[in-house]
């Protein structure tokens, strides 16, 4: 099993702020990968350090390419796609338009169709408003079109940055139906979550970080046991 | 009546000038934040490099392609020059430097084709059309013509392909699109090089007009901000209505209130920014942008 995700003593910086202090992981081809932790721990700054979002040093591969010297935009068209906190929708252009963009930074052009035809049927109330401005949607069906649009990359990899927040339980449940779906079709997730009951009922694979840092890491089901993690994360 | 229509038109056809170089000064604002006070200068320095084209021996709208090609090359290298290098510096400062960009393109046009006004040829005929007793002129009507055709030729490139659906998202939310892969420093770029093509179309019309000197856009350039003040700075298509009103506006007052005239039209430009200013600080169709510090 060789790693898709490699990250090493990664340090990343907020100009003179040290947001993380030697984070080190590594992620398998296929799996859905979760970040666990508290407010200000660094898992935000993880996925944007991976996209090239902010300074850092340490290494990070991926499928064994160095990413550290790569632009943002460079790093998209590797076939890692980032839905980022806030959810990143274009608020002034219609679903189709998001939806166009996110195939922008594929390196095949064709195609356009089976993939607007797959994400429409993951989520179908996006086929009812591709004409509208996306800044009208709701934040289920924002969260739903920001899944969609990074799916239009086709990618490899999928950086998903709470996609919890804020949303129904029932419309968190349905997204997370999807994500396991998408996942099963050879789509690798590395998911930041707040949620913990609902990253670990997701995810095969945890890490946690304290304050920049990991302090513990093993499959779901063995952390979902652990003492420690529960009375701070899960809350019984 | 008869007087009314004609003046009217005539509007049009100033507005139209108006229109294309507010649009230009509405785009980059919209990429960058920034009003591009040489903009009217680009033009002027277009307009040069057309009158030298047709000067050489190149029928008129050889030149005038040529020209749109020349400035879009222009205003790209520039961008790459001028502005990238301080694109992460305050606003002021790129205020400053456009500013030093107006005065050095106005100087270097005066230094290589001089201060002396020179007739500029209009490619629409000379005689006027006549219909019952109202008589429109021809460049009139072409100028409106080219404009629309501009304008038009906009429109579709922005809606409906991929490269300038991926320049208006990078204009309005540069982070997501580096997250989409759009390689966002070429999306201002081109934004430039289009946006020295409508200035570089305005000049060339207007040029006829006011005759060809290196202080032609000045004028036309406050007309442009009043413009698009009024549009909003915030809406493409607000500005270029805004032109058009701006045009028809300015020629009634100077025809029907008796002690403006032609001198003092150029007031009306000024007191329309301010009222708009006061009244409605978005302009007619802009919205209020909030953002994060």
């Amino acid at each position: 099993m060789s790693a898709l995700l490699d990250v090493q003593a990664l340090e990343a910086f907020y100009g003179r702020t040290k947001a993380l202090h030697g984070v080190s992981f590594s992620m398998a081809e296929g799996g859905i990968t979760t970040i666990l932790g508290a407010n200000g721990a660094g898992k935000t700054t993880t996925l944007r350090a991976i996209s090239r979002m902010v300074k850092t040093t340490g290494r990070i591969r991926f499928e064994g390419q160095p990413l550290e010297r790569r632009a943002t935009e460079d790093v998209v068209q590797l076939g890692i796609a980032h839905a980022p906190e806030g959810r990143g929708t274009f608020v002034h252009l219609t679903v189709e338009e998001n939806l166009r963009l996110g195939a922008w930074g594929r390196r095949e052009r064709g195609g356009l169709k089976d993939d607007f035809d797959r994400v429409f049927g993951y989520f179908p109330v996006l086929r009812e408003r591709r004409r509208q401005a996306a800044g009208t949607l709701s934040g289920g069906e924002q969260q739903m079109l920001a899944v969609a649009r990074a799916l239009m990359l086709r990618p490899r990899l999928l950086l998903l940055d709470e996609p919890s927040l804020g949303l129904a339980p029932l419309v968190v449940r349905e997204i997370f139906r999807i994500l396991k779906t998408i996942n099963q079709t050879g789509v690798s997730i590395l998911l930041v979550e707040q949620n913990a009951a609902l990253a670990l009922d997701l995810a095969d694979h945890v890490f946690l970080l304290e304050t920049g840092r990991v302090v513990m890491e093993g499959p779901s089901d063995v952390l979902r046991r652990d003492d420690a993690i529960r009375r701070a994360y899960l809350g019984y | 009546m008869d007087i009314f229509v004609q003046q009217v038109v005539s509007g049009l056809a100033t507005g139209g000038i108006y229109a294309s170089l507010a649009l230009a000064l509405v785009m980059i604002y919209q990429a960058t934040d920034v009003v591009n006070f040489a903009q009217g200068e680009l033009a002027m320095f277009a307009t040069y490099i057309c009158w030298s084209l047709i000067n050489a021996g190149l029928p008129y709208w050889a030149a005038f392609l040529s020209t749109l090609g020349i400035a879009f090359v222009g205003g790209v290298v520039i961008e790459r020059l001028v502005i990238r290098p301080v694109e992460n510096a305050p606003i002021l400062t790129i205020v400053m430097v456009t500013l030093g960009l107006l005065v050095i393109c106005n100087s270097i046009a005066g230094w290589i084709w001089t201060y002396v006004q020179k007739p500029f040829p209009s490619p629409f005929p000379e005689r006027p059309f006549k219909f019952d007793n109202i008589v429109f002129g021809a460049h009139d009507l072409g100028e409106i013509q080219v404009t629309l055709l501009v304008l038009l030729c906009i429109y579709l490139f922005f809606r409906f392909t991929p490269l300038g659906l991926a320049m208006r998202a990078a204009a309005h939310n540069p982070v997501s699109s580096r997250l989409v892969g759009i390689r966002v420093g070429c999306m201002l770029a081109l934004g430039w090089g289009l946006a020295a093509v409508f200035g570089a179309v305005a000049g060339m019309m207007v040029a006829p007009v006011l005759t060809l000197e290196p202080n032609l856009m000045g004028g036309v350039q406050i007309y442009a901000f009043a413009a698009a003040t009024l549009g909003g700075f915030t809406s493409p298509g607000g500005a270029v209505l805004g032109g058009f009103i701006v045009g028809v506006v300015e020629n009634l007052v100077g025809t029907y209130v008796s002690f403006i005239g032609t001198e003092l039209k150029f007031t009306v430009a000024l007191a329309m920014i301010i009222v708009v200013l006061l009244v409605r600080p978005t302009g007619l169709f802009g919205t209020t942008v909030v953002k994060r510090v």
